[in-house]
């Protein structure tokens, strides 16, 4: 039964897969038939259809994060002993460690240079992205609105949501791709410098810019996103609205910003609010593109250096890092929440 | 390609105005405010657009081009210079799909497919039975619960990798895909619950009553009635967690960091770090990932404009 826990040849890769899908369909089958009875009380039936995913959600997300929130308030220190030294393990000679309490891995994450950076660059994204992303995206959707090329259009701008980020690293890595002056530039960006006279550039590694070269990348993902939704939006624009807007004689760009633009508000705030949530928890791009060296390093990129490369010293400033990531998404959220509030209210 | 952008279906749109007894002047008149609203009136509207639309696609097109040529040709000139020296081949496809010494991406392709189909069906089936409970069923504490559930959305995926990896460990599972498949399921069902809530609310409430009266219990209301009507809801949100799960890097990195787990995502952003400079490869290898999301989004773009616009987003 060892292919069960350690599946390597593609039979039992294949094998393990559908029995996972079986076994899943057969327990879940088990418990909706015993529910299905009569005379079978309220509370258990419940308990059927909502116990598997109560469980799931306590354990494999509520219980975690609680976890590493006191995780991120824990340091490694030397324990000292009742005669003021250091502990000593009598097997191994070595001094003993323990967990304290300290607010240590938050101290260096706002105070250490380096990691201010981290923070700084994460500000960047995460006003940068949602507002390029979503003026574009604006734009782009009133552009191709009504023109017979408007399905194509849109499909052609929306193609990157569906590819993953770091398929898009990669697109862009290319063309950002670097070769010496006077050499055959075989990336677009370099060549279009080259053509303009200019000499090339190494966008990945030249700081400061580099981190808004790798913003650029996330902008052509999200564009996408935010045409879709604002499309949608000015579509359900009344004509009323409209209509009395040119009868006061309103035209053109004009009627665009003091008309459209207000009614389909809320569409924007949640597409900012969403875009700028989606940038500030990826780190595909920065992680494929420049691993996160050159001073490009974001939070959520940093999370998992500190966590999953650093080894032991790394866990408690990833912990903090995540808590971070937690705290700036809490007020987004709740804007995000009490929009959709107001905006149902108002139909 | 079918891009969903006609207004009717959109569910955004439901105020919009009633298509009953439109008379023939006032569509006319309908017409004339729907474009006022957006028409910039330019002739540089449609260059503006087409350039945008160029350079949306000419990235893609580059390494796309550039996967065809040789590997001599990429290192030495432009993919913009193809029309000058036209010169495709196949090669770079077979060498990323076979590779040499255990590299090729075959075997990363179809870890991917086992991690997504397991990946995308539980947790839909384990939201669809929360969400008729929440929807549906009336018991004490439901409003609390599905509040909670709601509020868990915001946990960042990152806060629970690590604690959820020791409980794995601790299982003796990290050799095997259930720690992955496990949490794309914990990680899926918040959003899931929530989108699937809102389209069973829709639901007109007759409907379910009169099954009720005619005697039927919670679970043959949920197969026979509610699922059927279900089935475009469950595209939308299949195609959404396939498209996520299949393009995560996070998840694959820390709960299958072993290679012979590693989906295809993982294993291309592996390739940009090692052989950064072997564009014949990475071009190939990462068209080979590309080539299933944009597939299944090609086919149901509809579905999931449809998932986007219930206002659900992962990231």
């Amino acid at each position: 039964m060892d292919w069960l826990l350690q599946p390597t040849s593609v039979a039992e890769k294949i094998g393990s897969m559908i029995l996972a899908i079986v076994l899943f369909v057969a327990i879940m089958g088990l418990i909706l038939w015993l529910i299905d009875r009569p005379k079978v009380p309220l509370l258990v039936i419940v308990m059927g259809f909502l116990g598997p995913v109560t469980i799931a959600l306590a354990v494999g997300l509520f219980y975690p994060a609680i976890k590493t929130v006191f995780t991120s308030f824990q340091v490694t220190e030397v324990a000292i002993g009742a005669n003021g030294k250091p502990v000593i393990n009598p097997q191994t000679g070595q001094r003993m460690t323990e967990q304290a309490f300290s607010f240590d891995n938050y101290t260096k994450i706002f105070t250490d240079p380096a990691m201010q950076k981290v923070l700084l660059n994460t500000v960047y994204w995460v006003v940068l992205v949602p507002v390029v992303a979503t003026l574009f995206g604006l734009i782009y959707a009133v552009l191709v609105d009504r023109t017979r090329f408007e399905k194509a259009a849109k499909a052609l701008v929306f193609l990157p949501m569906a590819i993953s980020m770091v398929g898009a690293s990669i697109i862009w890595k290319f063309v950002y791709e670097y070769r010496p002056t006077g050499a055959n530039q075989i990336g677009l960006a370099n060549q279009i410098l080259v053509w303009l006279g200019l000499d090339p550039y190494q966008f990945l590694i030249t700081e400061p810019w580099n981190t808004f070269f790798l913003i650029v990348v996330m902008i052509w993902i999200q564009a996408g996103f935010a045409m879709t939704v604002l499309s949608a939006a000015i579509k359900a624009v009344p004509d009323d609205i409209v209509e009395a807007a040119q009868i006061d004689g309103a035209t053109g760009f004009r009627l665009f910003v003091s008309v459209t633009v207000p009614t389909i508000r809320p569409a924007i705030v949640v597409v900012i609010t969403t875009v700028a949530m989606t940038s500030l928890k990826a780190f595909d791009v920065v992680r494929t593109m420049t691993g996160g060296n050159f001073g490009t390093s974001v939070v959520a990129n940093e999370f998992y250096t500190q966590t999953f490369v650093q080894g032991q010293q790394g866990v408690g400033i990833g912990a903090a890092l995540a808590v971070v990531l937690f705290i700036i998404i809490i007020p987004v959220i709740v804007y995000n929440v009490r929009q959709m509030r107001l905006s149902e209210d108002v139909r | 390609m079918s891009m969903s952008g006609s207004s009717v279906e959109l569910p955004i749109t439901t105020d919009a105005t009633p298509e009953e007894k439109v008379s023939a002047r006032k569509l006319k008149r309908q017409i004339r405010a729907q474009e006022a609203k957006t028409r910039l009136s330019s002739p540089w509207a449609s260059g503006l657009a087409i350039l945008l639309a160029v350079l949306w696609t000419v990235p893609t097109l580059g390494l796309f081009i550039t996967s065809f040529r040789p590997p001599n040709d990429i290192q030495d000139s432009g993919w913009w210079t193809i029309l000058a020296n036209p010169s495709f081949t196949t090669q770079n496809y077979q060498d990323a799909w076979a590779g040499a010494g255990g590299t090729g991406l075959s075997q990363f392709f179809l870890n991917s497919f086992v991690i997504v189909f397991p990946g995308v069906i539980i947790p839909i089936s384990l939201a669809l039975l929360a969400a008729y409970a929440f929807a549906w069923i009336d018991f004490k504490g439901r409003d609390i619960l599905f509040v909670a559930v709601f509020a868990l959305q915001i946990v960042p995926i990152q806060v629970t990798l690590i604690p959820l990896q020791t409980i794995f460990v601790n299982f003796g599972l990290q050799s095997s895909f259930w720690p992955v498949w496990i949490s794309h399921t914990i990680f899926g069902l918040p959003l899931a619950i929530f989108l699937l809530h809102n389209f069973m609310k829709e639901i007109p409430a007759s409907i379910v009553e009169a099954a009720r009266v005619d005697g039927a219990g919670h679970v043959k209301i949920f197969f026979v009635v509610l699922l059927p009507l279900l089935i475009p809801a469950i595209a939308a949100f299949g195609i959404f967690q396939f498209l996520w799960v299949w393009n995560d890097l996070l998840v694959a990195l820390v709960f299958a960091p072993n290679p012979n787990l590693r989906p295809i995502t993982a294993a291309i952003a592996d390739l940009a770090g090692t052989r950064g400079n072997q564009w014949q490869l990475l071009s190939a290898g990462a068209f080979i990932a590309i080539v299933v999301p944009l597939i299944v989004f090609l086919s149901l773009q509809r579905y999931f404009v449809r998932g986007l616009l219930a206002g659900g987003v992962k990231g």
